[in-house]
C-alpha cells in the first residue's frame, strides 16, 4: 500500500495525486488513441456513444452528484443543444460556432431553469424539472418553422474547418473523446477550485454552507446553467451522431437513461459518469447477445449434465421462447436499477474501489468499511 | 354557457381520476416520505388483476374487485417489504429511482403476463348517461367522482382519527422517536403500503371503462397524477383531490380554448407557476429549520 506524505497544501487538490495516475491514465488514453484502427466499427460507434452519454453523465454529476440538486429534465437540455445546431447548420454556420452556440444557449437555459428551482428542494425539484422536459419535447413537436414538429430534422454531414468528418470516421470518434476529456478536465479544475467546494458544500448542508458565506443562490444556479451547458455539448454530437433528430428521441425515458448512467456508475466520482456509459450503451448489445446464445449454451450445459438430445432440444426452445418475450429487456432494466440501489449503492466505481482496497489491505479487508449506517427517516418537511 | 359547463363538469371527471392515483402518492408520502414512482403502475398492475378475476374467471364485479383490491393489498405490502424497506431512511433520490425500477419492472411483466392489447372489464357503470337539463354525464365518469369522494373522506378520517393514523403521522416525522414511543413502525409502513395499493386498484377498476387497462397506463396516468399531488402539496389528502380537479379542469379547458398542444402542457406550466410562488404547494405547510 502506498502512503502519500503531503508536505504542501497544494498536494490536496493535484489532479495526478502520484506517478501511478500518470501511467494508468497515459495507458487508458493510448489504447483509446489507438482503438479506431483496432476495432471494428460497430464497436467504435458503440464507443462513441459511450462518449456521449459520458459527456452528458459528467454535466449530470456536477448538478446532481456535487450540488445535490437533483435533475429528471436533462434529455431537454440534450435536445436544446441538438435542435440549436441542426438550426443553425441550415444557415451554413461553422461547426465551432454553432458548437459553442449550442453550449451558450442551453447554459442560459439552465440558468434560467436554476432560478425557479431555487426554492425547491427534493421531490418538488423533481417534479419540476420533469414538468420542464414535458415542455420543452411539446415546443419541440409544435414549433414547427424552427424544429419541423414531429417530422423531425436531418442532421447534415460535420464538417471541420471545411473537410466532411462522417459520424462513422475515426475523427469523430476523436472528437467527441477529446469533448469527453476536456469536460472531465474542465470538470476537476472546477471541482478543485473555490466553486466546486461551495457545490459539495451546499450538497452537504444548505444552511452550514449559507453560513460559511456561500452565496447559495448564485451557485446553485451556476451549478445548472455549468451542467446544462455540457449537456448541450453532448448534444451537438448526439444530433451529429444519429444525423436526424426528432421529439420522440428526447423523452422522460432518456432524462431517466441519463439518471440511471450516474446511479450506476456512481455519483460521487466522475469515474461513475464513464463507466455509467460505458454499461448503458453496452446493455443492449448484451441482452441481444444473450437472447441469442443463451438458449444454445443452456442446451449445452443441460446436455453436458446428462440430459437426452430431446429434452436438451426441448429446453433450449423454452429458453428461446422465454427470451424472446416481449419486454424482458424493461424486467432486466427494472431488477438492474432496484439491486443497485439496494446492494451497490456506491456504484460500480465503489465496487472498483472495494476491490482495490480488499487487496491493498489483503489479509486485513474488513467488509463493515464500507457498511452503511443505519439510518432512521427524519422528515425533510423541517428541513 | 353550455360548453362552458359541461368542459368543466368532464374536467371534474378527468381531475377525480388524477386525485385518486393521486392519493395514492399522498398517503405513502405522507407516512414515510417516501415518494412512489411506481404508484401508477401498481394501480395499473390492480386493473389487470380485477380483469383476471372478473373478465377470465368470470367472477361477479363485486367480488371480484374486492379480490383484486385484497390481491393487491398483499401485493404492496410484498414490494415494501422487497424494495423499501431496506432502504428505508436513505437519500429520497435512491429511493426514487429504486421505485422507478419497480415501475419497469412490473410494466414489461404485466406486458408478458396480460399481454400488449387494450383490455377491457365489464362493469355495472360501463353503460349510460346521466342528463341534467342539457348536460350529459357519463356513469362511469359518476363512479369516478362518487369513489374520489368517498375515499378521500375515509382516509382524512383514518389518518386524522385513529390511532393508527396518528401512529403513521409520527413516524414519518420522526422514525426513531416513534420506535422510542413503541410504535411497530415496520407494520405500520408494511400496512400503509397496503392501504396505498389498495387505493390505487380502486383508481385501477374504476378506470378500466374509460381509459382501458394496458401495461403503459400507469405510466401515462401516473405522469399527470403526479403534479396533481404536487399541487396540494404533496402532504395533504385533500390536496391531491383539489389538485387533480385542478388539473383536470385546465387540461379540458386548454384543449377546448387554446389551441392544439397546449393541453398537454398546460398543467404543467400551471405547475411550475405555483411552485414558483409556493413552493410547497397549495395545501401544505412551509416549516423553517431550526438551526
Amino acid at each position: 500500500m502506498r502512503f502519500l506524505f503531503k508536505t504542501d497544501y497544494e498536494d490536496d487538490i493535484k489532479l495526478f495525486p502520484h506517478s501511478g495516475y500518470l501511467v494508468s491514465y497515459g495507458i487508458l488514453l493510448a489504447l483509446l488513441l489507438i482503438a479506431p484502427f483496432v476495432l471494428s466499427s460497430y464497436v467504435m460507434s458503440q464507443l462513441v456513444f459511450v462518449c456521449i452519454y459520458a459527456t452528458v453523465g459528467v454535466g449530470l454529476l456536477i448538478l446532481t452528484g456535487f450540488t445535490g440538486q437533483a435533475s429528471l429534465g436533462h434529455a431537454a437540455f440534450l435536445a436544446i443543444g441538438a435542435y440549436t445546431a441542426a438550426y443553425l447548420q441550415k444557415y451554413n454556420v461553422p461547426f465551432p460556432v454553432y458548437f459553442l452556440a449550442a453550449g451558450a444557449l442551453t447554459g442560459l437555459i439552465g440558468a434560467l431553469v436554476g432560478f425557479p428551482a431555487l426554492r425547491l428542494t427534493g421531490i418538488y425539484l423533481v417534479i419540476a424539472t420533469i414538468s420542464f422536459a414535458l415542455i420543452v419535447e411539446e415546443i419541440l413537436a409544435r414549433w414547427e418553422s424552427v424544429t419541423h414538429g414531429n417530422e423531425g430534422m436531418r442532421v447534415k454531414t460535420l464538417s471541420l474547418l471545411g473537410v466532411a468528418v462522417p459520424r462513422d470516421s475515426p475523427t469523430f470518434y476523436f472528437l467527441c473523446l477529446s469533448v469527453l476529456v476536456l469536460t472531465i478536465v474542465g470538470t476537476l479544475n472546477l471541482l478543485r477550485s473555490p466553486t466546486g467546494r461551495a457545490f459539495v458544500a451546499i450538497r452537504d448542508s444548505e444552511t452550514a454552507a449559507r453560513s460559511m458565506g456561500v452565496n447559495v443562490a448564485l451557485y446553485k444556479v451556476k451549478s445548472f446553467a455549468i451542467s446544462a451547458a455540457i449537456t448541450g455539448f453532448a448534444g451537438v454530437l448526439f444530433a451529429h451522431k444519429l444525423s436526424f433528430i426528432s421529439p420522440e428521441m428526447f423523452t422522460l425515458q432518456l432524462s431517466i437513461e441519463f439518471i440511471i448512467v450516474i446511479l450506476i456508475g456512481g455519483s460521487f466520482s466522475l469515474h461513475g459518469a464513464v463507466l455509467g456509459a460505458i454499461f448503458i450503451v453496452m446493455i443492449d448489445p448484451f441482452l441481444t447477445y444473450l437472447k441469442d446464445d443463451m438458449p444454445g449454451m443452456i442446451a449445452g450445459i443441460a446436455a453436458t449434465f446428462g440430459a437426452g438430445t430431446a429434452t436438451a432440444g426441448n429446453i433450449q426452445s423454452k429458453v428461446a421462447a422465454f427470451a424472446s418475450l416481449n419486454g424482458l429487456k424493461g424486467a432486466i432494466y427494472g431488477i438492474i436499477i432496484v439491486m443497485f440501489v439496494l446492494f451497490e449503492p456506491l456504484g460500480l466505481y465503489g465496487r472498483w474501489l472495494k476491490i482495490k482496497l480488499f487487496f491493498q489491505l489483503f489479509p486485513l479487508y474488513k467488509r463493515a468499511t464500507f457498511k452503511r449506517q443505519k439510518i432512521y427517516v427524519k422528515s425533510e418537511r423541517n428541513r | 354557457m353550455l360548453d362552458f359547463v359541461q368542459q368543466l363538469v368532464s374536467g371534474v371527471a378527468l381531475g377525480c381520476v388524477y386525485g385518486l392515483i393521486a392519493l395514492g402518492f399522498v398517503l405513502v408520502y405522507k407516512a414515510t416520505e417516501v415518494v412512489n414512482f411506481a404508484q401508477g403502475d401498481l394501480m395499473m398492475l390492480g386493473g389487470f388483476f380485477a380483469f383476471t378475476f372478473i373478465g377470465m374467471m368470470g367472477l361477479n364485479y363485486w367480488i371480484g374487485f374486492a379480490g383484486a383490491v385484497a390481491a393487491m393489498a398483499l401485493f404492496g405490502m410484498l414490494a415494501e417489504r422487497v424494495v423499501v424497506r431496506p432502504i428505508l431512511g436513505y437519500p429520497q433520490f435512491s429511493i426514487i429511482m429504486a421505485t422507478i425500477g419497480l415501475g419497469y419492472f412490473l410494466r414489461s411483466i404485466a406486458g408478458m403476463i396480460w399481454g400488449t392489447d387494450d383490455l377491457k372489464i365489464e362493469t355495472p357503470f360501463s353503460q349510460g348517461v346521466l342528463r341534467i337539463g342539457s348536460l350529459v354525464l357519463a356513469y362511469d365518469k359518476l363512479s369516478v367522482i362518487a369513489a374520489t369522494m368517498i375515499l378521500c373522506t375515509l382516509l382524512y378520517l383514518f389518518f386524522n382519527k385513529t390511532i393508527l393514523g396518528t401512529a403513521m403521522r409520527a413516524s414519518s416525522e420522526n422514525m426513531l422517536a416513534a420506535y422510542y414511543m413503541g410504535i411497530p413502525v415496520k407494520r405500520v409502513v408494511s400496512i400503509v403500503w397496503a392501504i396505498s395499493a389498495a387505493v390505487a386498484t380502486c383508481a385501477g377498476v374504476l378506470l378500466a371503462p374509460i381509459t382501458f387497462i394496458h401495461s403503459n397506463v400507469g405510466l401515462v396516468l401516473g405522469l399527470k397524477a403526479f403534479p396533481a399531488a404536487v399541487l396540494g402539496g404533496f402532504g395533504s389528502i385533500p390536496g391531491a383531490v383539489v389538485g387533480g380537479v385542478l388539473i383536470g379542469v385546465i387540461e379540458s379547458m386548454a384543449g377546448f380554448y387554446l389551441p392544439e398542444g397546449w393541453k398537454d402542457v398546460a398543467p404543467y406550466l400551471v405547475l411550475l407557476a405555483v411552485l414558483l410562488l409556493k413552493p410547497e404547494g397549495l395545501f401544505g405547510h412551509h416549516v423553517r429549520k431550526k438551526v
